[in-house]
């Protein structure tokens, strides 16, 4: 249960770009889960919403995306997007020329992509 | 008065204060020729038992510094002095992972001509993948009692780390682990994974492993000079 922590580490971001923006209040919040970061979006959502009380975001929405984990493959250098890598018929396995050489791209982010503010 | 709505397009890295952090305490090691290495596994999949290993192996040649980091006591800080190497224990007080804030803390206390720093995390084989230390090498471990399933389980301590060593291999005539079933999943989630066989107790690997480690750090030099 790391969520708690980077809930905080959002916070930091959120009170300063408010502060930066002069609001009086940040109304919605949203961020982007990577697939493979190890957060779990369940998780991160109680954690924001118990870390918000008293904050300029006390009465902020959180908005999740869920961004998909990108491989590419070393052998024939294909891009390989994936599906659910939590589904039981999941193959690291390049598809297009079945080579098990595959490396991760992208999916490991965690970003707060924008905030809804009141001024 | 109407309040007015604006939205604010930031895309900023939730934990890039981490990753700053993590960033600038690497170039220091690096600069100093320290080679950090991050151990990563379940509680008692044996971190503290190979470190042991690994110290013993090196100590003669190297100076060696260890961060131990537990939710509570300085057992296995103790332990690590008890071989003769330095060693700062970390308490996270119910933390599931090391934060590079947190080796900040420390930082001043260890000495720059150190040639290896083993960081052991708080064990836990998911949290901390999230956090970048500032090490240059990042090992997961898993023992033969685990299971050879585990890889595909918990994909991003595979993905992040360079080293994949399986402990307690003594056990393997008594227990039914695929040892070339796990290294091929975990080849199959990481391709470029430096695997290693070991026992801290019959001593099965130290060698391969302490070599490879003695090879990393003379990279690492190669690179500063």
């Amino acid at each position: 249960m790391h969520e708690l922590s980077i809930v905080a580490d959002l916070f930091t971001i959120i009170e300063e770009k408010a502060r930066e923006s002069g609001a009086s209040r940040v109304t919605k919040v949203r961020v982007l889960i990577g697939e493979l970061s190890g957060v779990v979006p369940e998780l991160f959502r109680t954690a924001f919403h118990s870390y918000k009380k008293g904050t300029i975001a006390d009465r902020a929405r959180l908005e999740i995306k869920i961004t998909r984990v990108k491989f590419r493959c070393l052998r024939c250098g294909k891009e390989i997007k994936t599906r659910d890598i939590s589904s039981p018929d999941f193959s690291y396995a390049c598809p297009f020329c079945g080579s098990k050489e595959v490396e991760l791209e992208s999916g490991r982010d965690l970003y707060l992509e924008k905030l809804e503010l009141e001024t | 008065m109407e309040k007015s709505k604006k939205e604010v397009l930031v895309l900023e890295d939730i934990l890039g204060s981490n990753k700053r952090l993590a960033a600038s305490i690497r170039q220091k090691l690096r600069e100093n020729g320290i080679l950090a290495v991050n151990l990563l596994s379940s509680p008692g999949s044996g971190k503290t038992s190979l470190l042991e290993k690994i110290g013993l192996c090196l100590k003669d040649r190297y100076r060696i510094g260890v961060i131990e980091g537990d939710i509570e006591t300085e057992r296995d800080a103790e332990r690590i002095r008890k071989i003769g190497l330095h060693a700062w224990q970390i308490t996270t007080h119910g933390a599931c992972h090391l934060e590079a804030k947190m080796i900040a803390r420390i930082f001043d206390q260890i000495p720059a001509d150190l040639d290896f720093l083993f960081i052991e995390n708080v064990g836990n084989l998911v949290c901390p993948a999230s956090f970048d230390l500032g090490e240059s090498l990042r090992f997961v471990l898993l023992s033969v009692p685990e299971g050879d399933d585990k890889p595909r389980k918990y994909p991003e301590a595979f993905i992040t780390s360079q080293g994949f060593v399986i402990t307690k291999c003594d056990l393997l005539p008594h227990l039914p682990f695929d040892v070339e079933r796990v290294i091929g999943e975990a080849r199959e989630i990481n391709p470029k994974l430096e695997v290693f066989k070991t026992s801290a107790l019959s001593g099965e690997g130290l060698e391969q492993l302490c070599a490879f480690l003695e090879k990393k750090l003379e990279e690492l030099r190669k690179q500063n000079a």
